[in-house]
């Protein structure tokens, strides 16, 4: 409450929103200027949240859909993860890994993540493993380049002052390269993050028997705009909550980073 | 007192001069010597990334159909130039999908700049526009898509929507980061210099704003292709991800691989195209000072 009390842009934030379901309500529901075929009123939305969270729709309750999405982004980014950082902290630290790996990166990196999909499903079908391949491929870009570069924008005195102490490699990995790295990575993993949780969605609306894309796809075949509404509010809601948590993990990852 | 010997020159010590005889003349060039290394190092990176691939396809490791030789996919390429798969050749595939792509984001930007610079000029606008723009902000582009078919159709509007709210975002946050963060004093010191309001923004705030909002520009031209070509894979019948999806379903891996490369071949000339045009912008920039 302090908060709202002291800072005039947050009563002008809870404003904004109040007024704009308020609109949003007084355009569809009050005087039907909308139709609700082209865009659901709020009671009809929340009455399709409450029946896709109690009884479900599409094959699964919201839970269930929700965890097997953001099941699939974990799995693909934790992979890509533990990948594609050690590769881009060889390629910054070696000029040799960087000459070998650089050019078959160049050349794959300007494809979309989106554009692997049907090679995916040609190679693995519609089931689970082709999706993760797919986030796979989104994030793993990312984290490589922004590992590399992070590695690159360590100081150089900071360097040669481990190598002149004598600093031993498993050492200067440790206390010297990756502290250095670390916030380019972080930049890496929340752009790889956000790229797979764009192409998972994309990819369940492809085909999936489960997860929020799905729910997306047979709204859209039953021509049911506040269930479709509602899926996208649960995409808009998980986007934001791995944002979150990521932030939380930066911030236990660099406590000598304060502010900003 | 060890200080002279850290500080010395790095000459090799002479006993292993004997050794290297035949090496000894590339010795007297160590930047020609290690570029070449570099440059050899990249080729093999490169063979070895086709050569698996050859491999792999070549000796029936994976089955022909799921995984054609490079060889083969080239072919498949070429072909498509001149002979229609589902309906187009592969330019005009390609063509329709520009066409989308340069309606959504043109619109992105032609709309997102402008706002994200009011934003970062009026308080009171960026205080009303920001709480909805990062509600909307977390939405994934392609969940636009069921919304995007019903209200547009799958011709051309449905993909301009997506486009536009993959490439939107960025070209608000970057605009409104250029604006915000100008330095006062400039703003300061011309208007002691009795420049107008529209000389300050013409001559002042754009400018100073403007390296951030071609950032922005690029960010969101990489985004509104991958949305695209996302947009054509689920709601089209025409274009690159169109003709991806037909092959798809009747398991052209080939085929797909054509589309995959004509894809990031594209993206990839974007990009370049935007780079170019950003350096100009800078140098023009950095003349009139």
């Amino acid at each position: 409450m302090r908060v709202l009390s002291y800072s005039p842009r947050a009563w002008v934030s809870v404003m904004t929103l109040a007024g704009a379901l308020f609109l949003w309500f007084a355009a569809t529901s009050l005087t039907g200027w909308i139709n609700p075929v082209v865009f659901p009123t709020p009671s009809e939305t929340w009455a399709s949240l409450m029946q896709i969270a109690t009884t479900g729709y599409a094959d699964g309750r919201l839970d269930q859909h929700i965890v097997q999405s953001i099941k699939l982004v974990l799995l693909g980014f934790v992979a890509a993860a533990i990948a594609g950082m050690p590769l881009g902290l060889w390629m910054g630290r070696s000029r040799y890994a960087e000459a070998f790996f650089n050019p078959v990166f160049t050349l794959i990196r300007p494809i979309p993540p989106l554009a692997w999909i049907p090679l995916a499903i040609v190679w693995l079908g519609l089931g689970d493993a082709a999706k993760v391949m797919v986030i796979w491929m989104a994030a793993v870009v990312p984290v490589v380049i922004n590992s590399f570069a992070g590695v690159r924008s360590i100081q150089p005195q900071l360097i040669e002052a481990a190598e002149m102490l004598g600093v031993q490699r498993g050492r200067f990995v440790r206390e010297v390269m990756i502290p250095g790295a670390l916030p380019m990575i972080f930049t890496g993993l929340r752009l790889s993050l956000q790229s797979a949780w764009t192409t998972l969605v994309a990819g369940e609306l492809i085909g999936a028997v489960r997860g929020l894309g799905h729910v997306l796809t047979q709204g859209s075949l039953d021509i049911f705009p506040s269930m479709i509404l509602v899926a996208m509010l649960a995409v808009a809601f998980c986007g934001w909550l791995m944002t979150w948590a990521l932030g939380r993990l930066e911030k236990r990852a660099m406590p000598w980073r304060t502010g900003s | 007192m060890k200080g002279a010997d850290l500080a010395g020159p790095k000459t090799a010590p002479a006993h292993t001069d004997a050794r290297r005889t035949r090496a000894a003349r590339l010795d007297n060039y160590p930047y020609l010597r290690r570029a070449l290394g570099y440059w050899g190092l990249s080729i093999v990176g490169l063979a070895a990334f086709f050569g698996i691939w050859w491999l792999a396809a070549a000796t029936g490791l994976a089955p022909r159909q799921f995984l054609p030789t490079p060889l083969a996919v080239a072919e498949k390429f070429v072909q498509l130039l001149h002979q229609p798969f589902a309906g187009y050749t592969l330019q005009e595939h390609l063509w329709s999908s520009l066409q989308r792509y340069l309606m959504g984001f043109g619109l992105a930007v032609a709309l997102g700049v402008p706002l994200g610079l009011l934003m970062g000029w009026f308080r009171w606008l960026d205080y009303v526009v920001a709480p909805l723009f990062e509600v909307l902000r977390f939405i994934a582009p392609i969940a636009w898509v069921p919304f995007a078919a019903l209200w547009f159709g799958t011709g051309v509007g449905g993909p301009v929507l997506i486009i536009f709210a993959g490439a939107f975002p960025p070209c608000v946050v970057n605009a409104y980061r250029g604006a915000k963060f100008v330095d006062a004093y400039l703003v300061e010191a011309a208007r002691t210099l009795g420049a107008s309001n529209r000389m300050i923004v013409l001559e002042v705030l754009l400018p100073a704003a403007m390296p951030s909002i071609m950032a922005g520009i690029r960010v969101s031209a990489g985004l509104g292709w991958m949305s695209l070509v996302g947009a054509e894979l689920i709601v089209a019948s025409s274009g690159i991800g169109y003709m991806m999806v037909q092959a798809q379903s009747s398991i052209n891996t080939a085929i797909v691989m054509s589309g995959m490369i004509a894809i990031g071949a594209v993206g990839g000339a974007i990009d370049l195209l935007l780079r170019k045009i950003e350096t100009l912008a800078m140098r023009n920039r950095r003349r009139a000072r």
